[in-house]
């Protein structure tokens, strides 16, 4: 149905959100390399790599990290078909439709024309839009890795590690748990408006319909802030934060952690 | 506009890191002086909310879709501080949890989104809508503007960004390291979408919920209205001239009474020659003087359209009246008093129009 295509594209939207999720769940459980880590070596090692990644100037180190990654992947037992539709491909997608026009317009050696001579391909635009494209891959996947393999609460946890404030880490598991019970609101509100609408709606009334939903749901997210408000009170929540942690490095963790040091600096020095 | 990790150098990530940790630090310092208690499910509830809001598939006139980024609504509801934290947290669980926007560029995002974004909104909601009463028109157009300019200054902050990199960051045979586009090509490419699709969705949006608010839940809306906490609103129609009202009135008078002070200046002012002063020496050797080229002759396309339209009070005097000085107050009066009646009759219309809806 046309006229409802709007309303069809949000619920999917949140349904892919919600089964992103889900799937990250799923994955975080099974057994495989990056799970057996202690979830601070996780997310340490993997923000050294992309960062590693960022600071590599080379095509040739910003592959071979691809290549780490990909192998990351596989002994973490993260399908490289799902990895290929959910993350390379949009990806390459988006990345390559920015990329592709400094083929052509970055000043540089002529390296084949097109259209009588009148586009240039250099070889500095070619080696600027690879380097781009490999670039955004490469990080993507690890920041996928690290979100498909830990569970949200250990993320959290474990950004104790860079002194991120309690109270926004806090704030951040509060969000993070919202998100789905709004997501959810907002579904059914759509469902329900979708169920009862005929025929096609103009222009404005679908304008003002999707305004007065994200209107319902504002009111229902400030009441929902004030019951968690009262209900933290109702506990004797005083503004005082604190996160418990019960992890626990082992002889492996060190290990791990080492490996991702040493292969982020290699490329780091490497890619200079 | 989340840019995702490699676009921009290290260094440009660490300066926006620094920047957005100083935009968080202040904002969190204003907020202090509130309960941490009430802040914290507050700034996450309706960081959940900005979350949500920005998967949404606005319809936009034209028949496309877009979405928006919800900081306007944040800036209107909690103000520039509260805005900048709720939605940098639901930037940062985009960037952690959905792989939405990057890790090493989340401080440039949040820097361009949730700071400048927030601040913008905030300042252009304030001016546009300062003194309305909260059920006022005026509120829901000041939200939609609001809206359309914070994401279109955050747009333009990031297109700064990404224009920087070719210039700042290349190898020794000139090829560019991160974003391949100097600021020629970023600014358009950036701003392109931003003026078209994607702040309009978030004057849709913002417009849409200011609209809402006034009528379901209106108190929302007060925290960032100007009106101090406690004191009764502005009624609609004001029967006794408040003092603000007054100095107003007593300035327009006084200006109009100094009006003749032009006339006291020699000469013809700066573009506003015309045709017959050509002909006299003096007028023509100033504008030749003005505009450093002599000129013999009137400009032909001046004199054709120096006769387009004749004001009826030409050099700011009416034909009957001889005195220069009372010409000039009797047409400041006529221009003020053409004005209020104006504005009158668009008031009378409006008021009718809400009459007729209401009793309709």
């Amino acid at each position: 149905m046309k006229h409802s295509r709007f309303i069809e594209s949000t619920m999917i939207g949140f349904t892919r959100a919600l089964s992103r999720v889900l799937m990250s769940e799923e994955i975080a459980r099974r057994r495989g390399l990056l799970q057996s880590l202690d979830p601070r070596v996780r997310v340490a090692g993997l923000f050294a790599l992309v960062l590693a990644v960022t600071l590599s100037r080379r095509l040739t180190v910003v592959l071979a990290l691809f290549v780490l990654a990909v192998m990351i992947a596989v002994f973490s037992r993260v399908g490289i078909g799902t990895l290929a539709k959910r993350v390379w491909l949009v990806a390459l997608t988006f990345t390559g439709v920015i990329a592709l026009p400094a083929i052509f317009i970055t000043p540089g050696t002529s390296i084949a024309t097109f259209l009588g001579g009148s586009l240039h391909v250099t070889a500095q635009g070619l080696a600027t839009a690879a380097l781009l494209i490999a670039r955004v891959e490469t990080a993507v996947t690890f920041t996928t890795l690290l979100i498909l393999c830990t569970a949200w609460n250990h993320v959290l946890k474990a950004l104790r590690l860079f002194h991120v404030p309690q109270g926004a880490i806090a704030m951040l598991a509060m969000t993070h748990r919202y998100v789905f019970l709004l997501v959810e609101n907002a579904g059914q509100m759509f469902e329900s408006r979708q169920s009862r609408t005929v025929g096609r709606l103009p222009g404005p009334e679908r304008r003002r319909m999707t305004a007065r939903t994200a209107g319902v749901l504002l009111s229902k997210s400030i009441d929902l802030g004030n019951d968690v408000y009262m209900a933290m009170q109702s506990r004797g929540f005083g503004g005082d934060i604190r996160i418990l942690s019960d992890f626990r490095m082992r002889a492996w963790d060190y290990v791990g952690l080492f490996a991702f040091l040493c292969a982020s600096s290699i490329a780091v020095w490497m890619g200079r | 506009m989340h840019i995702p990790d490699g676009y921009l150098s290290p260094s440009t990530c660490a300066t926006l890191y620094a920047a957005a940790i100083a935009g968080w630090y202040a904002a969190l310092k204003r907020l202090k002086r509130f309960l941490l208690s009430r802040v914290v499910p507050l700034i996450s509830v309706f960081a959940a909310f900005a979350f949500v809001v920005m998967m949404f598939n606005l319809p936009l006139p034209g028949g496309t879709t877009g979405h928006a980024v919800g900081v306007t609504i944040a800036a209107v509801v909690l103000g520039p501080s509260g805005a900048i934290l709720a939605i940098s947290i639901a930037l940062a669980i985009q960037a952690l949890f959905f792989g939405d926007g990057g890790i090493t560029t989340l401080g440039a995002n949040c820097f361009n989104m949730a700071i400048v974004g927030s601040l913008v909104a905030y300042a252009s909601y304030r001016v546009i809508a300062a003194g309305s009463h909260i059920a006022s028109k005026r509120r829901v157009a000041a939200a939609a503007i609001a809206g359309y300019v914070a994401v279109n200054a955050a747009a333009l902050v990031a297109a700064v960004e990404f224009g920087i990199q070719p210039l700042l960051f290349h190898d020794a045979a000139g090829t560019p390291l991160y974003a391949p586009y100097r600021f020629s090509v970023a600014l358009p490419a950036m701003m392109i979408g931003h003026l078209t699709f994607a702040g309009l969705a978030e004057a849709v949006i913002s417009a849409g919920l200011v609209a809402y608010l006034q009528v379901a839940d209106p108190s929302l809306l007060r925290s960032t209205c100007g009106i101090p906490a406690g004191s009764e609103e502005p009624p609609l129609a004001t029967p006794v001239q408040s003092d603000s009202q007054r100095r107003l009135w007593l300035v327009v008078a006084l200006l109009m009474l100094l009006t003749p002070l032009g006339i006291l200046a020699a000469g013809s002012a700066w573009s506003e020659f015309s045709p017959s002063e050509f002909a006299n020496t003096g007028p023509k050797a100033q504008i030749a003087a003005a505009a450093n080229v002599p000129r013999e002759t009137t400009p032909s396309g001046m004199q054709r359209l120096a006769n387009l339209w004749t004001a009826p009070f030409p050099a700011y005097a009416p034909s009957f009246v001889k005195s220069a000085g009372f010409g000039y107050l009797l047409s400041a009066m006529f221009g003020v008093g053409f004005l209020l009646a104006l504005s009158l009759l668009a008031q009378r219309y409006l008021e009718r129009r809400r009459a007729t809806r209401y009793s309709g």
